[in-house]
């Protein structure tokens, strides 16, 4: 069962929180015309799925409603840190939760 | 070989069991073969199969990294139904439940497929149009399927909680009666010994780690076991399939999520059929060593990891009481998790890739056992041919791209809602 | 057929004062207070206590512990009845009632031991190699499963609903110490010193562990006082919690650990109010397995017979329980501490025959001690068989381990020891591999994955002296203590010579069944099957064999099945392998894992706040996700059809109410929120004035329609969205997202308001007239026209309205705090009283809206794009949204879409059924192609003719075309004719007013 350090409230139980997917998405701008397709697919459909460290987004909906982005590894559950769902990713974050 | 039958079984019985062979053999790698199939689970091992028996086609190798059966296969809580809405996944599932149908005489290895039906229950108005709206275009696609009332319902089930303290109580069903169970284990041992019989290597402890490609053809692969030359290669790796594609610089529209299964103590004979839960996350069935086979929904986020947690437990369990309040008594001997491959509609990819000779099978989120033999047949289509059978055309890797979106869920591109 | 008693006169842990009847199949029998159903069996003569799996085999007890793999007995009746019960882990209590399982007509006489008549027949796997039939079909099979699993299984499960209660309680700790053994006390009363939480959890009654069942000595007190002297100290300490009766059974992610509490299974039913059992999901900073060993069987010929028990089994029952299982007995051993065995059955007055030790150089000290008995020690020598039967054995063949010869020697009893394999299971549920040891010829912890470490004999370590000291290191060290004040006595025991544990996987000979899964009834020979034919690596030899896949898990035989096949092989056993242990240790009931939210309680209901006044009126409800609303309210004499053709007829008429509060409502505020409308939805925002409402649409990302609702502009920069009922929760969420993670700039806050708002829709040509009297402004269409939003009074309470319309007549939909929603409700029944106002449910609400031709639900199933749903238009070409950019992509554009339609019926008449698919024919052959299907069916009522909605391929361009509806699942087909799916008022002047 894993604990994520929310930013905001602290170590809280898997459970508050729901997952939402990868991390590392960046949604194609907005308004650019000459965005192809192609980006617009990857988007929404290709996922690098790695095996190992993986930063991905949870919500923790029955908590402060806050997305965090979650450093976790898929092969071993353990979690290497947590941040608020936007700004830098310091390493000197307090998330590290083990 | 020893060609099984109850009087091999018998002379086993008056010769010490001293008449039995190698269920296959244990080959070393060839240099080269026409087709390598990756992956020794369920599906490779039909794939292999098929090639051989449809197409004739028995230089070829499937290498495993384990043992032969050790992945999916062998930790599925065994199901297996073709009760699916949409075009595409409505005859290619039907095409394996007729394979499933003549599978034990097929492959001289009684797999134990036992059509006891599976119902899908329903706990609202809403809920019995949907199944009406999927049982209705099953009937169409000329599969079984019946309308169950909720007195039918209760009688398929009759241990389900009917009392005024059901919180979700059962309006009715949607029976599948060809629908039932097989034994996993058996599967792979069924296919692995047949396709053995028909002169097809399979390499154990043989991990693939790397491609031989030269001008976008493949040409091998790099295994565990040294080089191996082929000019079709097919990937059937359920819960590996990106760690390999990334070898090759392929992006896939996929996301290895977990999925939880969980089997009782043996009871003598308690309930008969296979039935899910429409409020809830459960399915329930009865191996034939009597212990309860039931599971639920994915842990919900992306993971390798064949261990899953206790909140899924929980809620597996929680689901199960709230069905059936009497298997609360029962106890739970293990619980355990298999990794999925989770597509972005819910559907599976059989499909050539952009590099010529290479062939994928993947997705098959959490229902893959089912369609074992459809994969192995259709796969075998599409690497013999170089080009789909008319069952698995739809299931292209770039059907997202065109917009071709085969969601019978209707959940939309996140893997882990379907 | 019980034997006399063999309780001793004195000695053991048991309370002689108290005597506890009982019944086990039918017989009466009385037991001591402290007695476990195996003892107390055991006590009165009884050694059948089972039946194996497949063989049919009398079995007795085997183990003294959680490990047993024979007797196996159903505990209590009727709804309560648990199969498969461990009788050497029931606590026995007064009117405890028993019976044996998988036997029939009886326990001694169980004709199903024919099966070993024809064993020879069916060995491991004999099912995967016939039944396939002469004929491709499952049918012959089908047969043969219905013989197969009535004789398959093992205990019978109820089908009466569980009547207990179970409960789940969270607890956290920086220490967790998991067994209450002597490393166990040592490392908690260790780690206590550093004055953080610790946690102690024993899962039998007691704590001591193997202390209470051996004969050691530890400052001057017996095992059994000097750990009730800990339990004393440990209780005593504000951060020690002692949890007894308790299984740690899962070892999950970051150091979370499952545990099961018996509350009262040792009593005859819980007391009124209290739970069965509880979990304890704790949360340790560490965590010490001090779980203790499992000692192992030998396999040798029908090593199965009743009465051949493990040896450490055998000193529990002298120790512990004051029962002397046998007079002769033979101890049978290929380590040191076997020969206890011996020396405790002496001491308790029982007769040693011999100690069989396959060592050529035999024990070390303990050797000596048994010597001095004047026992015989048999060095280099094996058990190859037992001789016996049902009640018990009578003898043992011994042979030497190598060259000929063989000796008889009765018996009654044998003890058998093949070494102890630590309890590795929790350690390995954390992805730790466990770790072949050749010096103790047991598979230790492996590398830990967590905060976790094993002491004692959990991680191999075998003395006394050894696990004192390995629990105190282990428990200082987890609470950070670097020299404890309390230091690990030396028990009288400590320094004991010893000679190192011999493999004997398996005795010399061929004679008998040599049982390696003795609940599973796998033999040597299923094994030597399975290598025969190829099932060599761990996972097939299980898989092929059922080896290790009983109710113990293999506890007592995976360790032998391996080593013998790595023998078969010429392999060594770590190149053999280990099998991965599976949560949970022991089997855990599925109503503790579910715990109290079962039944109705299973999921919230959610009320909205009119819910009372509905159930006033006898309305019928509806479940709508975890809500319920009022789906009709019929009068006298009247079904739903009638009764929601008048609802929907007296609101078209004149004016009709209903309660709309379950429709999701999202508060937005913020310079940027008509910005952040824009991108969300698929039509233009930013024009909007303040006070007016607009229709919206959204996508996902895919291009596919997500869900619709009205969005009001209360103020520049606030905005009220409304969704469907059913995607509230999930449109909420995706707001957040889209603005916290992907859109983190825009300066919005969203906030759901669902719950804080009741809503109550006012309807038809007299919902003005209504609503004048009930809210302060002006309503006429100059002030207030349709598509108008404001702020008002209504019953003297302040809330919002707004000129929508879901019926397309003439509408208002009132919106005010959730407190007030039934007084603001009554108001406005009251109000119209005079116009005939009529409550309206769902059933009208969704009859209406199909008259109009909007789409809802069932068409929002997906998988529709805006433009199949003839809302193309919709989809803005002047800026960006989610899902514009892929809702073009070829696949979903282009005549083979299904689109959005009416549908009547031919002949006017027939019923149109929701579910149903739609064919260009009636009566082509199957497979048929479906060209479109039913969504929504309903009643025009002005034409009073039956309605549908529905997608079809071609979709307006067929308007006109007869198709026809199929309903195979209940033989019906209808031809229906597509038709616009607006029904009632196309051109959309109603609502006007």
């Amino acid at each position: 069962m894993l604990v994520i350090n929310c930013p905001w409230c602290g170590p809280r139980d898997m459970e508050e929180f729901t997952y939402v997917g990868d991390g590392t998405l960046k949604r194609p701008e907005i308004g650019s015309e000459e965005t192809d397709q192609k980006a617009w697919y990857e988007y929404t459909y290709i996922r690098d799925n790695p095996r190992g460290p993986h930063l991905e987004v949870w919500h923790h909906a029955a908590g402060c409603r806050q997305h965090v982005r979650v450093k976790r590894d898929t092969l071993t559950h353990e979690i290497h840190g947590c941040w608020p769902a936007s700004g830098e990713m310091a390493d000197t974050t307090e998330g590290e939760t083990k | 070989m020893t060609r099984y039958s109850v009087f091999s079984v018998l002379k086993g019985g008056l010769t010490g069991q001293k008449n039995w062979t190698r269920a296959w053999r244990d080959p070393e790698p060839k240099k080269s073969y026409e087709a390598i199939i990756i992956g020794g689970g369920g599906h490779g091992l039909a794939t292999a199969f098929y090639l051989a028996k449809n197409h004739g086609m028995t230089d070829i190798a499937v290498i495993e990294k384990g043992y032969l059966g050790s992945g999916n296969v062998g930790r599925n809580t065994t199901i297996v139904r073709s009760n699916y809405m949409l075009y595409d996944n409505a005859h290619f599932y039907e095409k394996s439940m007729e394979l499933w149908e003549q599978l034990s005489h097929e492959l001289n290895y009684n797999v134990m497929f036992s059509q006891r039906g599976i119902l899908n229950l329903g706990h609202s108005d809403a809920q019995m149009d949907g199944m009406a709206r999927r049982g209705n275009a099953m009937r169409l696609n000329g599969i079984d399927a019946e309308l169950l009332t909720r007195e039918e319902a209760l009688k398929y089930v009759p241990m389900a909680d009917r009392s005024e303290n059901a919180r979700f109580p059962i309006y009715g069903g949607l029976m599948q009666p060809r629908g039932g169970t097989a034994r996993h284990d058996a599967v792979a041992w069924g296919f692995a010994r047949a396709a053995n019989n028909l002169g097809v290597d399979l390499l154990q402890h043989c991990e693939a780690l790397d491609f031989v490609v030269e001008d976008n053809k493949i040409k091998g692969v790099v295994t565990s076991r040294g080089t191996i030359m082929a000019d079709k290669i097919g990937l059937a790796v359920a819960g590996s399939t990106t760690t390999l594609t990334d070898k090759l610089g392929l992006k896939m529209p996929i996301e290895t999520h977990l999925l939880q299964a969980m089997v009782s103590e043996p009871l003598k004979p308690w309930f008969d059929g296979v039935v899910t839960f429409g409020a809830g996350h459960f399915y329930l069935s009865q191996s034939d060593k009597g212990g309860l086979v039931f599971g639920g929904d994915l842990d919900g986020y992306n993971s390798y990891a064949q261990r899953g947690n206790l909140p899924m437990v929980n809620h597996v369990a929680q689901s199960g009481v709230a069905l059936v309040p009497a298997i609360g008594r029962v106890r739970l001997l293990r619980h355990w998790a298999g990794v999925m491959d989770m597509s972005m509609d819910g559907s599976p990819i059989i499909s050539k890739t952009p590099i010529e000779g290479l062939y994928l099978n993947a997705g098959w989120c959490y229902g893959g056992f089912k369609a074992t033999p459809g994969s192995g047949w259709c796969f075998a289509e599409t690497i013999a041919n170089d080009a789909p059978d008319w069952r698995n055309q739809g299931m292209t890797l770039d059907r997202f791209e065109r917009g071709h979106i085969i969601d019978e869920k209707g959940a939309g591109p996140i893997p882990g809602a379907h | 057929m019980s034997g006399p008693s063999k309780r001793l006169t004195e000695g053991g842990l048991i309370d002689r004062s108290k005597s506890l009847g009982f019944t086990f199949d039918g017989k009466r029998y009385s037991g001591f207070e402290g007695d476990t159903l195996a003892s107390a069996l055991l006590a009165n003569g009884e050694v059948l206590m089972a039946r194996s799996f497949k063989y049919h085999r009398p079995r007795g007890v085997m183990s003294a512990g959680p490990e047993e793999p024979n007797a196996l007995i159903k505990l209590r009746t009727g709804a309560r009845q648990e199969p498969n019960t461990r009788a050497t882990m029931i606590e026995l209590y007064d009117g405890l009632v028993a019976e044996s399982q998988n036997r029939k007509p009886s326990l001694r006489w169980d004709y199903q031991a024919m099966n070993q008549l024809i064993g020879r027949f069916i060995p491991a796997g004999f099912y995967y190699k016939t039944f396939m039939g002469p004929f491709a079909n499952t049918k012959l099979w089908m047969q043969f499963e219905k013989l197969i699993r009535k004789s398959a299984g093992m205990g019978e499960a109820s089908w009466e609903a569980d009547p207990d209660l179970y409960t789940h309680r969270s607890a956290h700790c920086e220490v967790l110490v998991i067994g209450g053994g002597p490393a166990g006390l040592a490392a908690a009363r260790a780690a206590a010193e550093g004055g953080g939480r610790v946690i102690l959890v024993e899962e039998t009654p007691h704590l001591g562990g193997r202390l209470r069942k051996d004969s050691e000595v530890i400052d001057g007190l017996s095992g059994s006082d000097w750990a009730a002297a800990m339990e004393t100290d440990l209780a005593g300490r504000d951060n020690v919690r002692i949890l007894k009766r308790t299984t740690a059974f899962g070892y999950y992610d970051q150091n979370m650990v499952g545990c099961c509490e018996r509350v009262a299974d040792h009593l005859v039913e819980p007391a009124a109010h209290q739970p069965r059992q509880r979990m304890w999901n704790i949360r340790a900073g560490r965590v010490i397995i001090a779980a203790g060993a499992v000692e192992q069987p030998l396999v040798f010929g029908d090593n199965d017979r009743p009465n051949i028990m493990l040896a450490g089994a055998v000193r529990a029952y002298v120790n512990e329980y004051g029962v002397l299982p046998g007079e002769r007995a033979i101890v049978f051993a290929n380590n040191d501490d076997g020969y206890r065995t011996a020396l405790d059955l002496a001491k308790a007055g029982g007769n040693v025959k011999a100690v069989v030790d396959p060592r050529d150089e035999g024990a070390g000290e303990l050797a000596d001690a048994v010597r001095a008995l004047d026992i015989p020690v048999l060095n280099g020598h094996a058990i190859s068989r037992a001789r016996g039967g049902a009640t018990g054995i009578q003898a043992a063949e011994i042979v030497p381990v190598s060259g000929s010869g063989m000796q008889h020697m009765d018996c009654d009893l044998i003890a058998m020891s093949g070494g102890w394999q630590p309890t590795v299971h929790l350690s390995s549920q954390t992805g730790s591999k466990p770790v072949w040891d050749d010096s103790l010829k047991c598979f230790v912890p492996g590398a830990p994955r967590q905060k976790e470490v094993s002491a004692g004999a959990a991680a191999g370590t075998l003395s006394l002296a050894d696990c004192l000291s390995a629990g105190r290191k282990a428990g200082a060290e987890a609470a950070g203590v670097s020299a404890p004040s309390w230091s690990a006595p030396k028990p009288e025991s400590a320094g004991l010579k010893s000679n190192p544990t011999a493999a004997l996987w398996e005795a010399p000979g061929t004679k008998g069944k040599r049982f390696v899964d003795h609940q599973d009834d796998v033999t040597t020979s299923d094994v030597k099957l399975a290598h025969r034919e190829g099932f060599i690596s761990v996972e097939h030899l299980k898989r092929y064999t059922t080896l290790g896949m009983g109710t113990d898990q293999g506890k007592t035989s995976n360790l032998n099945g391996l080593a013998i096949m790595a023998s078969l092989t010429g392999k060594t056993i770590p190149e053999t392998g280990t099998t991965t242990f599976r949560p949970p240790y022991t089997p855990v009931s599925i109503g503790l894992l579910g715990g109290p939210e079962v039944g109705k309680h299973f999921a919230p209901l959610r009320r909205t706040a009119m819910d009372s006044w509905h159930d006033e009126q006898g309305c019928e409800w509806i479940d709508a996700g975890l809500w319920r609303r009022p789906r009709y309210y019929p009068k006298a004499g009247e079904g739903i059809f009638e009764a929601y053709v008048r609802e929907t007829k007296e609101t078209r008429g004149g004016v009709g109410v209903c309660d709309v509060t379950t429709l999701g409502k999202i508060d937005i505020q913020g310079p940027d929120a008509a910005d952040f409308l824009n991108r969300v939805y698929t039509n233009g925002w930013k024009a909007l004035a303040v006070g007016k409402a607009r229709y919206g649409l959204m996508c996902r990302e895919d291009g596919i329609v997500f869900d619709d609702g009205t969005t009001s502009r209360l103020a520049e920069d606030h905005f009220v969205m409304t969704t469907t009922t059913a995607n509230a929760v999930k449109v909420m969420a995706w707001l957040e997202y889209y603005l916290q993670f992907v859109w983190p700039d825009l300066k919005v806050q969203v906030t759901s308001v669902t719950d804080q708002w009741a809503a109550v829709a006012v309807a038809g040509p007299k919902s003005r007239a209504l609503l004048e009297k009930v809210v302060d402004i002006d309503l006429s269409n100059d002030a207030f026209p349709f598509m108008a939003c404001g702020d008002v009074s209504a019953a003297g309470v302040k809330g919002r309205l707004f000129r929508i319309s879901f019926s397309g007549e003439m509408a208002f939909e009132l919106n005010v705090p959730a407190d007030y929603g039934r007084h603001v409700w009554e108001a406005v029944m009251k109000a119209g009283e005079e116009l005939g106002a009529v409550a309206y449910g769902t059933e009208a609400l969704g009859n209406m809206r199909i008259e109009k031709g909007h789409v809802a639900g069932p068409e929002l199933d997906g998988r529709t794009t805006a433009d199949d749903l003839n809302l193309g238009k919709m989809m803005s070409t002047k800026k960006d949204f989610i899902g514009k950019r892929l809702a073009y992509r070829e696949d979903l554009v282009g005549d083979h879409r299904h689109k959005f339609v009416g549908l009547m019926p031919v002949d006017g008449k027939s019923k149109l059924i929701q579910g149903a698919q739609i064919t260009e024919n009636a009566n082509d052959p199957l497979p048929v192609k479906m060209i479109g299907n039913v969504t929504s069916t309903g009643y025009n009522s002005e034409t009073e003719m039956p309605i549908a909605l529905g997608l079809v391929e071609g979709g307006l361009a067929r308007e006109g075309d007869i198709v026809h509806m199929q309903y195979p699942l209940r033989n019906v087909t209808v031809p229906v004719k597509v038709c616009h799916p607006i029904f009632i008022d196309r051109e959309g002047a109603r609502h006007h007013g």
